[in-house]
């Protein structure tokens, strides 16, 4: 319960009588961590995410950020929508704009476009200031979107499968962007994704999802690859096929046993690659 | 440049058409040989004939009373030659007859805005208000407008007033039907946005809904609009004094077909310019997704 994001006991059901979309689910978020979470379509990921963002409430369960319970959207969470959600009518400046001015209401003009500048630089957008949403190719868009999130500058960013939409060759290069910025801002990330070398390459922590109804996490996984990873490099490092083949193992056999077998344990944390002991220990 | 040609042999096709139409117009009221001169009809046997709008003697005699293109061309340059006389009430220049439409036009039209934008905004965003309101809506939109202008006469004793009344009537129920739905289709998304940015509740309506809202606003304006001219016409021959509908029922009382046909096709070129004028708003505020 200490730490930076608490979830509790999370589930939600669509109607009374049914099954949980998922139950029971539990885990916490360091600050400065970047967590996956990674399943199969219909697990409730996209739920769980929004009931952090506060757009959605669970039908029982807490979210708790530095101990506060989240009951309702908030500054301090920004999001990256599936759909990139840029406000089609305003230019790639003013959908920045837009956040900086909720989040600083009685900032000056000049000051918001300074700081929207900033952060138009940092997703490599300078010279498309000026451009509407319709112009941009879905990369540039998921751009935005990212910036935008990035410059209400909150405690923590929830990203819903950012890179779904985009071809392997622009999310390769968003991808190494996010991490850049995300370790150099310190930022705390939860992130759902449906591609296991995204996770393996930006994820501190892998949550694994079994199959939905009654969907839980099934298994922690450690990344046990080192921080200085790139995504040109990290497939040499002896740890990265031992990971690779567990999440892909899960997603392939287990996350369906686990559904059928039924009963509901604590997820088990796990360290493909290394012993285990040593793993949990360095963890620890 | 295959389009630009496409247009060129359009506007060539439209001009011949119009050719066309001029020349029959031409043929259909050539005038017919003049009949003998009546020696044999005394004096009353002819006056009685004029009574009766023929004329005996003349050279003047048409195959129809219907007017000329000679005649439509000197009415139409009379007209255009001076449009904003006012010899008193029955004798005004067309210009001004037209000036009293479109001033009652726009002021029903602004007031329908007023009422229609705001109250569409909460149809679109309370379902409770829109399931409580629809059958109000549904009931009165049928009724043709001028089915009030006896309780609009009754209500304000004031003809002018009243006319008003009709097109604010009129002109409400494309607006406000076209802003709910444009309202409540506003992309989840597009609020998601505004609520994870905890955007009040003004600034979200005023730059998030309003603008994703305002294409289908602004076509439910573009078909109050042209509503409100057809309607006008109407209107003005019922309660009458002023406008383009009073003038063209007045010269129909003259028997001048002329005016009448000049009346109409300024009035067609009128509400043509209205709808252009809202095609243009509606283009100035669409975005592409």
């Amino acid at each position: 319960m200490d730490s930076f994001l608490t979830v509790d006991r999370l589930s939600k059901r669509y109607s009374p009588g049914a099954d949980p979309v998922f139950e029971d689910v539990s885990f916490g978020i360091e600050r400065g961590e970047f967590v996956c979470i990674i399943g199969h379509s219909g697990c409730g990921k996209t739920t769980i995410l929004n009931v952090l963002a506060g757009l959605d409430v669970a039908s029982s369960g807490h979210c708790f950020m530095e101990g506060r319970e989240i009951a309702g959207p908030s500054l301090d969470r920004g999001v990256v929508f599936q759909g990139h959600a840029l406000l089609p009518w305003l230019t790639v400046e003013q959908n920045i704009a837009f956040g900086v001015k909720s989040r600083w209401p009685d900032w000056k003009k000049t000051q918001v476009l300074e700081h929207t500048g900033k952060f138009v630089e940092l997703v490599g957008l300078g010279g498309a200031e000026h451009k509407k949403a319709s112009e941009l190719s879905g990369g540039m868009k998921q751009r935005v979107g990212i910036a935008r999130a990035f410059a209400i500058q909150p405690k923590m960013l929830l990203l819903d499968e950012p890179f779904g939409a985009l071809d392997a060759l622009t999310r390769g290069t968003i991808q190494d962007e996010l991490l850049r910025i995300v370790q150099d801002t310190h930022q705390t990330v939860f992130m759902i994704t449906h591609d296991v070398d995204e996770a393996i390459l930006l994820a501190d922590r892998i949550l694994l999802m079994s199959n939905g109804p009654r969907a839980r996490i099934a298994e922690i996984v450690l990344n046990t690859l080192p921080r200085s990873r790139t995504r040109l490099t990290m497939h040499h490092d002896p740890q990265y096929y031992p990971i690779r083949n567990h999440l892909i193992d899960f997603l392939v056999t287990r996350s369906r046993a686990i559904q059928q077998s039924g009963h509901a344990a604590a997820p088990v944390v796990v360290a493909p690659g290394l012993a285990a002991n040593e793993a949990l220990q360095k963890v620890a | 440049m295959r389009s630009s040609s496409l247009s060129a042999r359009a506007a060539l096709l439209s001009a011949l058409i119009f050719v066309l139409l001029l020349a029959i117009w031409h043929v259909a009221t050539l005038q017919a040989p003049a009949p003998a001169p009546a020696q044999n009809l005394t004096p009353e046997q002819i006056e009685y004939l004029k009574l009766q709008g023929k004329d005996p003697g003349g050279t003047e005699t048409k195959a129809s009373g219907f007017p000329t293109l000679k005649d439509m061309w000197a009415t139409a340059a009379h007209h255009l030659a001076e449009p904003f006389y006012d010899r008193g009430p029955n004798d005004k220049g067309i210009g001004l007859q037209l000036a009293y439409s479109l001033a009652r036009v726009a002021l029903g039209f602004l007031l329908a805005a007023a009422v229609a934008i705001p109250l569409g905004f909460a149809l679109g965003m309370s379902p409770l208000v829109y399931k409580a309101l629809y059958p109000y809506i549904n009931v009165l939109k049928p009724i043709s407008p001028l089915a009030w202008m006896p309780l609009a006469l009754y209500t304000i004793k004031d003809s002018s007033v009243s006319g008003v009344f009709v097109i604010f009537i009129c002109s409400l129920w494309p607006m406000l039907i076209n802003t709910a739905f444009g309202v409540a289709g506003v992309r989840r998304d597009w609020l998601n946005v505004a609520r994870t940015l905890e955007v009040g509740r003004l600034r979200k309506s005023l730059t998030v809904i309003l603008p994703a809202a305002a294409p289908t606003i602004l076509t439910g304006m573009r078909i109050s609009i042209g509503i409100a001219w057809l309607v006008i016409v109407a209107a003005e021959m019922l309660v009458g004094g002023t406008g383009i509908g009073y003038f063209i029922w007045n010269e129909w009382n003259n028997l001048s077909l002329t005016n009448v046909i000049f009346a109409i096709l300024i009035i067609g070129l009128v509400g043509m310019a209205l709808d252009w004028l809202f095609g243009r708003l509606q283009r100035a505020v669409s975005y592409v997704e």
